[in-house]
């Protein structure tokens, strides 16, 4: 079969709709176009009943029971509902939240303004392989602590934090814990009894659904979770997100959900061993680097670093044919590099020289294939334009140099 | 963000790219930014003694593809110009040139404090004074 170009490798950005997901969406956009709060006609009932089966597809893929599921517009609004609706609900018992520095930004800022609402949050650093530190976590808790929010596969670097260890630690101390599921829910398995979570976020879109639909999962039982809602009206989703209920994307959550829990296993095995493939052909290039936790790792991802060569420039070089994306930070106005990868304690030079591959459902062996020779050429080209490369090779240390900066 | 047609053309087929002897006294080295910053930029040129004309120049760039694009074209403009006419480059022609976005300016910066670190480090190896800081930037 001939290759068509351009390939999409930022599958953790997000993922293409699974044709069969849109498919299962197409009656509830014009034919049964109803409101799933109207109780008193048929076109009330018919999307309630597509609701209530999506509800039970999405609950079953992560263990959980349909009355658990929460649904919102997508995984911010999750990771905020969850975050602050755990600060205001349990404000009487503390206000101290733990989290970690390479936890998406929606989580992150969601921290922040808590921490302006008069919350305390402590920032746990993460190791070289971007994993925390559970002695730390530990250490961290306080009287007041009321929650624990460590992501469960990171989007950058797809390393998977010890998510059973945490909700232990959580558990020992009384804690709640709430995980931003994000880009591991429908990649690998995730129960949410056996991992032992009490709240979590996912996305449609990061799991070849629609956006603008994701889910928070809250727990019943053995604790029983509240959160308070943070958006007023009607009283939908048991009181906790108001707001009608997107009845065609919920549909596809619930069918992409099914479609993961039936062919996650084999997609898992499938897309690691392309991973491994790619990645393993790119560390033939001198001075190539994989950030992260290469054995805690989600199935799709690598995030390899390239010495002395920049991320956007390396990218020029052939995101006509290839898209993913870089920790470089010239494209950003802020000239800052991915926040995650100095988390790691990169230097500045390696985070700046980043790429993340994101593979997927329908990523092919052909299209490895030339990713692989289009980024090496890239970036044997863009060395001979290098002149750290150049000192680099003659022996200077770079790093004693006095650079200028501006 | 789509990059000008020119900022392609000097990225896939860069002019001038390379080494000169920096030993040499009459070749001036240039080598700015960092790499924390995501850009370094080494720039030489050879000056012809007789004429007193820019005779050669090259570039190594660290950098994304504006600033690739932007040393390229600087040492394009620098063949054949006396030293003093090379210092009256300022870094708003290379944005035009290139048709750069506001977020890229800072690599015509680079490009144009490349081209004066040059000319300061042939002036210095010639006997001249430094050029005072406000004229290096």
């Amino acid at each position: 079969m001939e290759l068509k170009l351009p390939i999409y490798l930022d599958n953790n950005a997000t993922t293409p709709m699974d044709p069969r997901v849109l498919e299962a969406m197409l009656p509830y956009f014009v034919e049964k176009f109803g409101n799933a709060a109207s109780r008193n006609h048929s076109f009330g009932w018919v999307a309630e009943e597509a609701v209530d089966y999506a509800r039970e597809q999405v609950a079953k893929l992560i263990g959980a029971d349909a009355k658990e599921i929460i649904f919102t517009s997508g995984a911010t609004e999750a990771n905020n509902l969850a975050l602050k609706g755990v600060f205001e609900m349990y404000a009487s018992k503390g206000n101290h939240i733990i989290t970690c520095t390479t936890e998406h930004k929606a989580v992150l800022d969601a921290c922040k303004h808590i921490e302006k609402m008069g919350g305390q949050v402590t920032y746990l650093e993460v190791k070289h392989d971007g994993l925390i530190d559970l002695e730390e976590l530990e250490k961290a808790i306080t009287d007041k602590t009321i929650l624990i929010s460590i992501m469960y596969g990171n989007n950058e670097i797809g390393v998977i934090q010890p998510i059973r260890e945490i909700s232990a630690i959580a558990r020992k101390h009384g804690v709640l814990f709430f995980t931003d599921g994000t880009q591991a829910v429908g990649k690998v398995p995730v129960d949410v009894l056996a991992d032992g979570i009490d709240l979590m976020a996912f996305s449609g879109h990061k799991m070849y659904g629609p956006k603008g639909v994701g889910a928070l999962y809250v727990r019943r039982k053995n604790p029983r979770v509240k959160v308070t809602a943070q958006m007023d009206g009607g009283g939908h989703e048991r009181g906790m997100r108001s707001g009608t209920l997107n009845v065609p994307g919920i549909v596809g959550l619930g069918k992409a959900c099914e479609l993961c829990m039936n062919e996650m296993e084999e997609e898992a095995k499938r897309l690691s061993t392309m991973r491994d493939r790619l990645e393993n052909a790119l560390m033939q290039v001198e001075e190539a680097y994989v950030n992260g936790n290469r054995e805690h790792r989600l199935p799709h991802t690598t995030n390899i670093s390239f010495k002395y060569v920049e991320g956007e420039g390396l990218m020029m070089g052939f995101n006509k044919n290839i898209a993913l994306s870089s920790g470089s930070a010239c494209t950003s106005a802020s000239l800052e590099p991915s926040y995650v990868l100095k988390a790691l304690g990169l230097g500045d030079d390696l985070a700046h020289s980043s790429l993340r591959f994101g593979l997927g459902r329908f990523t092919t062996d052909e299209q490895i294939d030339f990713t692989i020779e289009a980024i090496t050429s890239s970036v044997l080209k863009l060395r001979e334009m290098s002149p750290l490369w150049e000192m680099y090779k003659e022996g200077v240390d770079i790093d004693a140099i006095e650079w200028a900066h501006h | 963000m789509a990059y000008s047609d020119k900022v392609i053309d000097h990225y896939t087929n860069p002019k001038n790219v390379g080494t000169l002897d920096k030993a040499k006294t009459n070749v001036g080295t240039g080598l700015v930014g960092a790499p924390e910053c995501g850009d370094v930029m080494r720039l030489q040129i050879e000056v012809d003694e007789a004429s007193g004309l820019i005779s050669d120049a090259k570039f190594k760039t660290f950098g994304c593809g504006s600033a690739i694009a932007s040393s390229s074209l600087a040492t394009e403009w620098l063949k054949g110009k006396t030293v003093d006419q090379a210092l009256a480059i300022d870094n708003m022609d290379i944005v035009e040139e290139l048709n750069l976005p506001p977020v890229k300016i800072h690599c015509s910066v680079l490009a144009e404090d490349a081209i004066k670190a040059a000319i300061n480090d042939y002036r210095v190896k010639n006997g001249l004074a430094a050029l005072t800081e406000t004229a290096a930037h």
